[in-house]
């Protein structure tokens, strides 16, 4: 059974489409933890469904609405480029207000009620040989304007007040990375559903984050978690026919898990190696400069 | 170069509003190598802001400034030490990484990494005695190691002024004496000067050369012995102010918000 699935052409195709994703959810990943930016990510993905569930009403096809619900947020958060307790508030109102306009929209949709399960839980195994190619393209954009705003990404990400007396641009770079985050969500959203894109966008980088200080590792470590996540995920509904997000959801929080597990107990051989000296260095360097 | 080789920052007429308020008004000085300039005075005075408008973030109302002979932002020739913030734990940034941004992190499109770049990164390190913990994540690292690496990242780009805005914040006394220490050798062996926000002059007073005290809509400069007085004070606040020395440190009594008490810092801008 399995391998005659296996030598299926959809199998290919959701595997192909799997690693697409796969790649630049793990990448963007990195940006969307270190801004604290999950909450975000939750609700660019939960407006892309309201987004999705309009073009369905209006009977267009569903992927470019979810794909305007998600940009559109995306380019709202990314300008107003709010930060902490604010942005979580805002948020959230922004957040609920949608996820009601999409129950709405889904009472009125006439048509088949897998359409809107699809949306929610993912669908891998449904893509198209154009849709993939949608998915290529579109995450070659991303991947691109990651390789080339990286350094001043990373920068503004992680110490943006230093960052703008450098010169970087704070707000063009905050509505760029809330955009490519919007466009990763809404990719992600075919394979995995609305309600478990976090475990492609957030679980893989979070994982990543535990295991290396590196940040140019932490990327390859969360695109490598996510990719074994998502094609392990396809691989194993063949195998039972359980939800294949179940399985990229389960596969990417054992990483998670084993990953908080190998923090914990060997913390300087996970973070780097000066993490031993550090602590004998703190106090002496201390206790002699208050003596002279 | 109109300064010649005296003056590396020059502020000429300087005048700041926020909608009806004044905060300053023809404020001007000139820094010249190696000079420690520490600037004080009572929240929403516009220390911070001074700082913005020499890194060519804020735009004045008018006046003039340069710093070696240009305009601040074409060349980001300045060294900037924020307050210490702590960083998340699991930022994945390495403290070289962190020193690294200071170098090459405004830069747009990708670069392999070169030697010449490491060699100053591991010099930056060396300078603030970071070389221990250089692979360390950034993260784990205890306030003021992490602050010692703001200094570093500020000093790898050999810039031609070094701002520092209350960089000794939420540091214990010995930190705040390292930190100082780094940034007073640091100007000294290299000429650069220094231009250091703060509400507390102790921990500095000793290396500092000259104090900008901001006070609402008045200004006055000069050495810590000239402005530092009763008189200065008192005519700044057009209110009896006392200024004491006791045990080599400044006292002041009377202002409308005591420095020399430490209180919790009023953010100037949004916090993170």
């Amino acid at each position: 059974m399995f391998t005659q699935l296996l030598a299926q052409h959809f199998v290919h195709t959701a595997l192909l489409a799997g690693a697409v994703v796969s790649v630049i959810c793990g990448a963007i990943g990195i940006f969307v933890v270190t801004r604290g930016a999950s909450f975000a990510v939750h609700a660019i993905s939960e407006l892309g469904f309201t987004g999705a569930a309009a073009a369905l009403v209006a009977g267009i096809n569903p992927v470019i609405g979810m794909m305007g619900g998600s940009l559109s947020v995306g380019l709202v958060l990314g300008f107003l480029s709010l930060r902490g307790r604010e942005r979580d508030s805002a948020i959230g109102a922004v957040l609920a207000f949608g996820l009601g306009i999409g129950i709405l929209l889904l009472s009125l949709y006439q048509g088949y009620a897998t359409e809107a399960t699809n949306l929610l839980f993912g669908s891998i195994v449904g893509v198209s040989d154009g849709q993939l190619r949608g998915l290529a393209v579109v995450a070659l954009i991303v991947a691109v304007a990651l390789a080339t705003t990286y350094r001043p990404l990373l920068f503004s990400s992680v110490d943006p007040e230093v960052a703008e007396s450098r010169g970087v641009p704070l707000r063009a770079l905050s509505i760029l990375i809330f955009l490519l985050i919007a466009i990763t969500t809404a990719e992600a959203i075919q394979v995995v559903g609305v309600l478990l894109v976090l475990t492609l966008v957030i679980t893989p980088a979070a994982a990543a984050q535990r295991l290396t200080g590196r940040p140019g590792l932490a990327m390859l470590l969360s695109i490598v978690i996510a990719l074994v996540s998502t094609e392990g995920g396809i691989l194993l509904s063949l195998e039972k026919p359980w939800p294949t997000s179940f399985f990229i959801a389960t596969i990417s929080f054992a990483a998670y898990l084993i990953a908080r597990v190998i923090d914990a107990t060997a913390p300087a051989v996970a973070r780097g190696s000066g993490r031993n000296k550090v602590t004998t260095v703190d106090t002496p360097s201390a206790v002699e400069l208050s003596q002279d | 170069m109109t300064g010649g080789e005296r003056s590396i920052v020059s502020v000429e007429d300087l005048t700041l509003r926020f909608g009806e308020r004044t905060l300053w008004e023809k404020l001007s000085f000139e820094l010249g190598s190696g000079e420690f300039l520490a600037i004080l005075g009572p929240n929403g005075t516009g220390k911070t802001s001074l700082l913005r408008i020499l890194l060519g973030i804020l735009k004045p109302n008018s006046g003039r400034i340069t710093v070696r002979g240009q305009s601040p932002r074409c060349c980001a020739a300045i060294g900037y030490i924020p307050q210490q913030r702590v960083f998340d734990r699991d930022v994945p940034l390495r403290a070289r990484d962190f020193v690294r941004l200071g170098l090459d992190g405004h830069q747009w499109g990708v670069s392999a990494p070169s030697r010449a770049k490491r060699e100053r990164i591991d010099r930056a390190l060396a300078e603030v005695g970071a070389s221990d913990f250089a692979e360390a994540a950034i993260g784990r690292l205890s306030g003021g190691e992490q602050q010692r690496l703001r200094v570093a990242q500020a000093l790898v780009s050999d810039p031609a002024v070094l701002m520092a805005d209350e960089p000794l914040l939420s540091l214990d006394l010995s930190y705040q004496r390292v930190i100082t220490e780094l940034i007073d050798a640091h100007r000294k062996g290299f000429g650069t000067p220094v231009l250091f926000v703060t509400h507390d002059i102790n921990p500095i007073l000793p290396v500092v050369d000259r104090v900008l005290y901001l006070a609402p809509g008045r200004w006055a400069i000069g050495s810590a012995d000239e402005v530092l007085t009763s008189e200065t004070l008192s005519a700044l606040y057009e209110t009896e102010v006392d200024v004491l020395r006791v045990r080599g440190r400044v006292i002041v009594v009377g202002t409308p918000e005591d420095h020399n008490v430490h209180h919790v810092h009023e953010h100037e801008r949004a916090p993170y």
